[in-house]
């Protein structure tokens, strides 16, 4: 079989919004781009997305700008974030939303015309742009045909749609190549035939999303198998803080085929209400210190909250996910869960059926489907369930370029820093945004000035001889089974709640799975063989969770979407700490390394007497950087 | 485990292939995509299908269940019979790549042949004003989540390859129709070109497309139907018809 060999200037491993926003960048710098998906165009994990896009436009509450948005999202990732993300996040996310507007995307609408907002757990104002409960897909949609657009004015142009941008459906990326310490390429294999790819590039965007396949119960879908870490981290780039994964607090828990299926925060944005077995509105109980100024504490003015935000704190069901996840996990655990081992949700008291079918489609949709239940008129079972992974590639925030590998970005869920220890809700769409444009515009500048950097034929062939292996391999393992070993060690012993003890444990088992993977047999040939796929799969999954225990293991504090039981509270000497992940080949290791911290003007933002409650007095006394 | 059930899987490539029986077991509640994973994991670790959100959100596990085009994640195996032999097979209007896969592309050949939106000359981002009413009817297009089953059942191109060329099929006349009814779309004639260029005469409002659409988008009714009837009005209203005939001398004179 002769390789199938192509050359881009930039190369695009995944077509969810970072990878497409990154493309459409890329490519109006006037460079080639090759993005390569796993599945077909236009079915990336985005489309998940429910409850919106958060950005600062004000068109509901014009208090709104992007100072309160850069507070809020500190405040939601306990202010391990890094400050120059989350900055540029904020300033930025309303001028990607317009933009999409201007390629065809039809958001909700207030009354005045303008992009409607709603509310989401964390946002101190209506700050979501929305489209019902399918907004991910709406996005996903808008850019796929913004990528058309393009393709059919280079049509028009040069009679070749894919003359300077191309689609490589269903093609799995195994390697990224370097030469002389820079990019390369990138090598893998199609799907459909399971011949092989290489892509001969001088930068690579990693766009791939998270990690969620690693674990049990999980709103992923199956592509979200840590490719990219994985792929960065054997590249020699570094992962910084993936002991921060997101349990998004309401995933279905039955009938058990669906279980961890995502059921949207608009559930509770739009007025819906937990309660446990006994019928307790039990969220008053777990508002933490650090919120109690910011959300009420009796159920009266919670509820006029949602008539007058003005003179009234909000329902603690809106805290941020990781507050509201914990608190149904300590629910359930007293035993004062519902049948099927969750809390229930309810928003058929507050909103007529009429009113959820036209807000909350496709809610109605999956309940009713799915479980049989009808929202409009019963309550729904809901827990934990694994969703997002805050910690990713490290990179520089202003150009998305990994720190360490000259040529290579990263941009969306699969970089880490932007949410600190904990995502709020509708950061990730604008996320994805901000920061996929501003890869696609960094690999432009890193082509231009660098140039083309040939890949060797040793470099080929050793990429050529791993995608053989499982083949040639008589081990006789099976990549299912331990698969789904891998998810029940995550799931027992690296999940919602921590302890050393436990992660000590996982880490030996992560380890052996490791080795035994390696005498993974597949069965059946090339052509389209789900088997052979997740063999590949599983060894990225092995990497980041291995990754994600150690560094939780070394973290002896709880923050955001990290919870031990035994360091149960937060401190503030830990904040000052990210911790750096790096492979040798062999083995994840584990190193601290410094916050970047917080310049003046930033600091000034807030009021000195909440970032007490984060930061040490050291800290507090020298008032930021500079 | 709840109940052992029988399936036969259609299983092969472009070239040869037939249908085997399995006997698996499925739990309360499953849809016909975990079983189809279990078969996977436990007896065919080869066997080909598309998946991806298992929500019904994605549209990509598309296939043929008791000849019913349908998205396997979203079918109960509950709504079967007990004694039911199931039987699974490939969307039949798309040449098999391998078991319950299908090659798709013709569906991408087709989007690309529908220009793009066209923003009113020199709007700028931020400006545009719409009202809730006006962006619902092309919202209810934009629900589209490309499963492709409209196609699939279309007979039209369902057994007859000879029209692919020049029908679009159901899912890019919603497209069109999205297009036409954007508020800010500035491009004419998309009624026209619907017409003339992605075959929508050849449409006889069967309606299958809509019965098959799990996102319940009324492509009949609120698409297809409406740009028929304008199409109709420029083509043959009597006074349309002379006026535009009129108006061609004058420019001739």
């Amino acid at each position: 079989m002769t390789l199938e060999k192509h050359k881009y200037d930039v190369v695009i491993i995944g077509a969810g919004g970072a990878g497409l926003r990154a493309a459409v960048e890329a490519r109006e710098a006037g460079l080639s781009v090759a993005i390569v998906c796993k599945s077909l165009f236009g079915k990336a994990h985005t489309v998940m997305a429910e409850g919106g896009a958060a950005a600062s436009m004000g068109n509901v509450n014009d208090n709104d700008n992007w100072m309160v948005h850069f507070r809020d999202t500190m405040r939601g990732g306990k202010f391990l974030n890094h400050y120059r993300m989350a900055e540029l996040h904020a300033k930025e996310a309303p001028d990607r939303i317009w933009e999409l507007e201007m390629w065809g995307a039809l958001f909700d609408r207030t009354n005045e015309g303008k992009i409607s907002q709603r509310n989401f757990g964390g946002h101190e104002y209506p700050r979501l742009a929305h489209v019902g409960d399918r907004t991910g897909l709406e996005l996903i949609r808008t850019m796929q045909q913004r990528i058309v657009a393009l393709q059919q004015q280079d049509a028009k142009e040069h009679g070749d749609a894919e003359k300077n941008m191309k689609v490589f459906a269903e093609v799995t990326i195994t390697e990224i190549l370097k030469e002389n310490g820079k990019i390369a390429g990138a090598y893998g294999y199609r799907r459909e035939s399971g011949s092989e790819v290489l892509f001969q590039a001088p930068a690579v965007v990693i766009a791939t999303g998270g990690v969620g396949k690693t674990f049990k119960i999980t709103s992923n879908s199956w592509e979200g198998t840590g490719d990219g870490h994985a792929l960065a981290l054997k590249a020699g780039a570094n992962l910084v803080d993936m002991e921060f994964l997101q349990f998004h607090p309401t995933g279905m828990v039955w009938p058990l085929s669906v279980k961890g299926i995502l059921v949207t925060e608009s559930v509770r944005g739009e007025g819906g209400i937990l309660t446990n077995s006994l019928g307790e509105r039990f969220m008053f109980k777990y508002i933490p210190d650090v919120f109690i100024d910011k959300y009420a504490d009796n159920e009266a003015e919670a509820d006029r909250w949602y008539e007058d935000q003005d003179n009234n704190r909000r329902p603690p069901e809106l805290l941020p996910r990781d507050e509201v996840a914990r608190a149904i996990n300590s629910e359930v655990k007293a035993g004062r869960g519902t049948e099927h081992g969750g809390v229930f949700l309810d928003v058929s008291k507050r909103l007529s059926a009429e009113v959820i079918k036209k807000r909350l489609p496709s809610m109605w949709h999956q309940f009713y489907e799915l479980a049989g239940v009808d929202i409009t008129k019963e309550p729904m079972e809901v827990g934990p369930t694994c969703h997002y992974v805050m910690g990713g590639v490290e990179v520089e925030p202003d150009s998305a370029a990994a720190v360490g590998v000259p040529g290579l970005f990263a941009a969306g869920e699969v970089a880490g820093g932007m949410h600190g220890s904990n995502r709020l809700g509708g950061n990730s769409l604008t996320d994805l945004l901000v920061f996929g444009r501003r890869a696609g515009k960094g690999a432009a500048d890193y082509v231009k000035a660098n140039g083309a950097n040939p890949v060797s034929d040793a470099a080929i062939e050793k990429a050529a001889a791993k995608i053989e292996a499982p083949f040639t391999s008589t081990g006789g393992e099976n990549a299912y089974t331990l698969h789904q070993e891998l998810q029940e060690i995550t799931h027992n012993l690296v999940g919602i709640i921590r302890t050393g003890a436990e992660l000590t444990e996982a880490i030996e088992k992560i380890a052996d799975i490791r080795k035994r993977s390696g005498n993974i047999s597949v069965t059946g040939d090339r052509k389209f063989n789900p088997g052979f796929h997740l063999a590949f799969d599983l060894d990225n999954m092995l990497l980041v969770a291995e990754s994600t225990a150690k560094s939780a293991l070394l973290r002896e504090e709880s923050r955001g979407g990290h919870t031990r039981d035994d360091f149960p509270g937060m401190n503030s000497t830990w904040r000052q700490v990210n911790h750096i992940s790096s492979f040798d080949g062999d083995k994840v290791s584990i190193k601290s390394q410094p916050l970047p911290v917080l310049p003046k003007e930033l600091f000034d933002l807030f009021d000195v007497h909440e970032l007490e409650k984060y930061m040490t007095s050291a800290e507090i006394a020298k008032g930021g950087s500079n | 485990m709840a109940r052992t059930l029988k399936l036969r899987i259609w299983r092969g490539d472009d070239k040869t292939g037939g249908l085997q029986d399995v006997t698996v077991e499925a739990n309360h509640g499953e849809v016909v995509l975990d079983i189809i994973h279990r078969v996977q994991a436990t007896q065919m670790g080869d066997l080909a299908v598309r998946w991806n959100c298992k929500a019904g959100k994605c549209g990509s596990c598309s296939m043929e269940i008791n000849g019913k085009p349908r998205l396997a994640c979203m079918t109960q195996v509950a709504s079967y019979p007990e004694d039911e032999v199931i039987t699974i097979t490939p969307l039949r209007a798309f040449p098999v790549i391998k078991d319950l896969v299908t090659d798709v592309s013709f569906n991408y050949k087709k989007a690309m042949e529908i220009p793009a939106v066209v923003m009113p000359e020199g709007m700028k981002p931020g400006e545009p004003r719409m009202q809730q009413v006006d962006v619902e009817r092309s919202q209810e297009f934009r629900k589209c989540i490309e499963c492709f089953l409209c196609q699939n059942t279309c007979h039209v191109i369902r057994d007859h390859e000879e029209n692919k060329k020049s029908f679009s099929g159901p899912r890019f006349f919603i497209r069109i129709a999205e297009l036409d009814m954007h508020p800010l779309d500035m491009l004419r004639n998309r009624k026209k070109t619907a017409q003339e260029e992605h075959g929508l005469g050849f449409c006889n409002i069967t309606k299958c497309c809509t019965e098959v659409c799990p996102e319940h988008i009324k492509i009949t009714d609120n698409a297809i139907i409406p740009m028929k009837e304008r199409v109709a009005d420029e083509k043959y209203d009597p006074v349309r018809w002379l006026g535009s005939k009129i108006r061609r001398r004058e420019e001739v004179l």
